[in-house]
């Protein structure tokens, strides 16, 4: 899933600043699964804010929906005209939400209230961890199921640098070194030769490199399937 | 028993203190609550085997969320005792109502808009 923080209260409580009536929009996908901008998000954060502003002597009126997904416009339009009555909306979902909605609605002000971190699961209750970073060639196959080019810092592909160390890695004490995981894992399953080849050029045109993405399914625009 | 505790104290039940939810405590302190506590049952004593530990987490939490808004966490507490502590609860009572005298009236006002 996309995975995402939020913001502290300050940065939003300055977003809204001059605001009087404001929607706080949360979305029922990735964000609500990372606990970051689901139902009890919305409510912690309105109540946060309601405690603050009137606190500031200058109280918010603040309504709360959380739409199906922000990232799908059938559900952005369930909106509608409505999102006019507001000075301002907050999004809480990840950073493709308040894009679509400012997209769909131009005239209105969408504040992102998360900063939207990376592709990635739960290692435990309250950890998420980053495991894809979206490069459009998998190769996972080709390394035990690791990734090298989310996990590595430097996304290399013949194995680790110098820095590795004692299954860590030099660019951060808390990561581990995901090669010398792969290493470990490939020689357990006595598959070490997989990886002594030299591998071709990696095809970047269909990562963030190439620019932005489109994924167009003939068969979906067609409407066959 | 008859005990007197402080009449500035207003009792919500709940079933179990896992029942406590940040929003209840946050929502009290939006409505004007100069101070919220949640008095649960003693640690390892709960008859739902967490709750009370449960409550202890959400308030800390409160307690978080409050102290970035700059309001003082202490307006927000847990106590645990047991439902044969009479006596103790209406010290309890008395000790949070003290307390918040000393804070003063809550900053969340219901001001109207300026
Ligand atoms: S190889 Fe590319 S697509 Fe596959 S997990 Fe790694 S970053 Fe994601
Ligand atoms: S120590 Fe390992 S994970 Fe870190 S940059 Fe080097 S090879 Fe990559």
């Amino acid at each position: 899933m996309i995975v995402a923080d939020r913001k502290s209260l300050e940065e939003i409580l300055g977003m809204v600043a001059d605001n009087k009536k404001i929607l706080i929009l949360g979305c029922k996908g990735c964000v609500t699964v990372c606990n970051v901008g689901g139902l009890k998000e919305v409510e912690i954060l309105t109540s946060s804010l309601k405690i603050a502003r009137k606190k500031a002597g200058n109280p918010i009126d603040i309504d709360i929906q959380v739409l199906e997904r922000q990232c799908d416009t059938e559900y952005v339009a369930e909106l509608g005209e409505a999102v006019n009555d507001y000075d301002s909306v907050i999004s809480m979902a990840c950073g493709v939400g308040p894009q679509f909605l400012s997209e769909m609605y131009k005239t209105q002000t969408f504040y992102p209230a998360v900063n939207t971190t990376f592709f990635g699961g739960a290692t435990q209750h309250g950890v998420w961890e980053e495991r894809c970073a979206g490069c459009g060639t998998c190769g996972i196959h080709m390394f035990g199921g690791l990734c090298p080019i989310a996990r590595c810092a430097k996304s290399l592909l013949h194995g680790p640098c110098g820095g590795s160390s004692k299954g860590i890695c030099e660019v951060n004490a808390d990561t581990e070194c995901i090669w010398d995981s792969i290493v470990k894992k490939k020689m357990e399953a006595g598959q070490l030769a997989d990886l002594m080849g030299v591998r071709g050029l990696k095809d970047w045109t269909t990562a963030r490199d190439g620019g932005p993405r489109r994924s167009i399914r003939e068969e979906l625009v067609q409407g066959n399937i | 028993m008859r005990l007197s505790y402080s009449a500035d104290v207003k009792i919500i039940q709940v079933p179990c203190t896992g029942r406590v939810d940040i929003l209840h405590l946050l929502n009290a302190v939006e409505d004007g609550a100069d101070g919220v506590y949640v008095a649960g049952c003693l640690e390892g004593e709960c008859h739902y085997i967490e709750g009370n530990l449960k409550a202890r987490r959400k308030v800390a939490h409160v307690k978080k969320i409050l102290t970035e808004l700059g309001i003082e966490p202490e307006r927000v507490e847990m106590y645990n005792l047991s439902s044969a502590q009479g006596a103790r609860f209406a010290e309890i009572a008395n000790e949070m109502a003290e307390r918040i005298r000393a804070l003063g009236p809550t900053p969340v006002k219901n001001h109207t808009a300026a």
